[in-house]
């Protein structure tokens, strides 16, 4: 149903001007319903301008987006019915909360969609649900919220819409471990319940390995690897030469494998280091 | 769309204008503006538009940038036009009808004085950067210090909101793209209705300018700010040659117009 195909993408900011220059180039990528696909990138590698253009927020210079078999950009109608189809969670969400309540905030987008009162009413609930929102916050002023409970609000805000694609940038940033955990698990609960894509940009390397089944990774406007979190950690070095951190686990077994340890390739969680650890083990044990 | 604002923009660059001292370009723009208001006749106009053509050349801002920045006035000048066109007593270029030869001549020369107004206050924005200019201001302005005038506090503000200006574009432009995203309509529907879609982009465009000021006055504070007393400039202020040179040609400006201004033409 909302599979996302995107072809030849390329975008290109102050067009025409001295200060011309191409965001993202080249970009060739299916992404099957359902997946949960993460997308890295150093800062300015052109993954926010990416993943803007899966709504149709930015349109592209040439190139098309295709969602569930139909071309976003075709008309002013399909730009816009798109946006209740792929749910875009930006950077900080907390900042854009400004409604009396937590209940009309979150009823925002729904009420855009010119949806029935009992439909939004049953879709801010479930939304709240999801996100782990209680009851008893729906009727607080966004602003008497905590960090982290502003930012699950603000993702019940997108949740609401019921987007067959979900799609959220850097869903962690600043938040405490605990806060980092629950939103992760409460988007990976969001995804089991409706079957929904998920695409997740994200700087934290060990979330990404953990949860992510698959692996984009841009760098200056190019998609340069794509793949499992198993394929695109064996390339370390690749990683670190374009700015960006490896899961700790890899980085650990790079530093043994430097030390003359055999270590296999490919490891990217803390299992696998100590399953090929105590294999070292036997083998020293022998 | 919110990043064509033109408002105060600095164009970087490294030409005489430019390095010009600050103070110099504002007594200048004092200077050329009493000048520009001397013109009475045809004589005036044409020295003071060659006067600023000349300066636009030196500067190397190029026509395209001046009239960008005119956009916005088109209005209030053809406004002018209108006004003087048909509020003028003379003789009519038709006998019976009431656009008059002098009406016409008079509202060609008020867009002019407005368009060379604004050309002129553009040179001085164009290649001033912000601080340069505050920086200038509080100087020029120091006597009034004296007079208990809060001249320091005055010129910090001011500096800060322009400071402020491409950031609060920055802000706004990614709130509404965030409200974009959850369905929010602001191109289309009445008047009353874009007004009303508006609410979700300020509210939390005025949030976030509280915060800003908030944490901006506490890391100031946390580097000993305490206004402009005994406060030392990383960047002296000094006046050279040219600065004086510049001065003169500007003052020798003001003298011919007003000289011109006796005599009529």
């Amino acid at each position: 149903m909302s599979e996302i195909i995107v072809e030849k993408l390329r975008h290109v900011y102050s067009a025409g001007t001295p200060f011309e220059v191409a965001a993202i180039e080249d970009i060739d990528l299916v992404i099957p319903q359902g997946q949960l696909a993460a997308v890295i990138g150093h800062t300015g590698s052109g993954k926010s301008t990416f993943i803007q253009h899966l709504n149709a927020l930015l349109s592209p210079s040439s190139g098309k987006v295709i969602c569930g078999g139909k071309d976003i950009n075709e008309s002013k109608l399909s730009r816009k019915e798109v946006k209740s189809q792929v749910g875009l969670v930006f950077q900080y969400p907390e900042y854009q909360l400004f409604e009396e309540t937590v209940y009309k905030d979150i009823a925002f987008g729904p009420r855009n969609m010119k949806l029935p009162e009992e439909e939004i009413d049953q879709r801010v609930r479930e939304a709240a649900g999801f996100t782990g929102v209680d009851e008893e916050l729906l009727d607080k002023s966004p602003l008497e919220l905590s960090g982290g409970q502003k930012r699950r609000v603000a993702i019940a805000g997108v949740i609401a819409m019921r987007p067959g694609v979900l799609i959220l940038d850097e869903p962690t940033a600043g938040l405490d471990p605990a806060g980092c955990r629950q939103i992760l698990e409460n988007i990976c609960s969001y995804r089991e319940k409706t079957g929904a894509t998920v695409i997740i940009v994200s700087h934290n390397m060990d979330d990404v390995a953990r949860i992510a089944e698959r692996i984009i990774v841009f760098s200056h406007g190019r998609i340069v690897m794509d793949g499992t979190a198993k394929e695109v950690f064996s390339r370390a070095e690749e990683l670190v030469e374009i700015g960006l951190d490896v899961p700790h686990a890899t980085e650990l077994a790079l530093a043994l494998k430097k030390q003359g340890l055999p270590m296999p390739e490919g490891i990217y969680t803390h299992e696998q280091l100590l399953q090929a650890v105590l294999e070292l083990k036997g083998v020293a044990a022998c | 769309m919110l990043k064509d604002i033109t408002l105060g923009q600095f164009f970087p660059g490294d030409t005489i204008a430019h390095r010009l001292d600050p103070r110099t370009k504002l007594l200048l723009v004092t200077l050329y503006i009493v000048a520009l208001f001397q013109a009475k006749g045809w004589v005036g106009y044409g020295i003071i538009t060659v006067v600023t053509l000349t300066c636009m050349r030196i500067s190397h801002i190029s026509l395209k940038n001046i009239f960008k920045g005119l956009k916005p006035m088109i209005f209030i000048i053809s406004l002018t036009a209108l006004l003087n066109i048909f509020y003028t007593q003379g003789t009519p270029i038709i006998p019976g009808w009431i656009i008059t030869w002098e009406g016409i001549a008079r509202a060609i020369q008020m867009v002019l004085r407005i368009v060379l107004l604004i050309t002129g206050t553009f040179l001085l924005t164009y290649t001033t950067s912000p601080i340069a200019l505050t920086d200038g201001l509080e100087i020029l302005l120091g006597p009034l210090k004296k007079l208990k005038l809060p001249i320091h506090e005055m010129t910090i503000m001011m500096s800060m909101a322009l400071r402020f200006i491409p950031t609060l574009i920055e802000e706004t432009d990614k709130i509404m793209s965030a409200q974009k995203a959850r369905g929010a309509d602001f191109e289309t529907g009445s008047l009353i209705d874009r007004a009303k879609a508006l609410l979700p982009v300020l509210v939390p465009l005025f949030v976030s300018a509280f915060r800003r000021a908030d944490e901006l006055a506490v890391a100031m504070e946390s580097r000993c700010y305490h206004g402009g007393e005994g406060r030392t400039r990383m960047k002296q202020l000094v006046m050279a040659g040219r600065d004086y040179i510049a001065l003169l040609l500007g003052i020798l400006l003001l003298a011919v117009m007003i000289y011109l201004k006796k005599l009529g033409i």
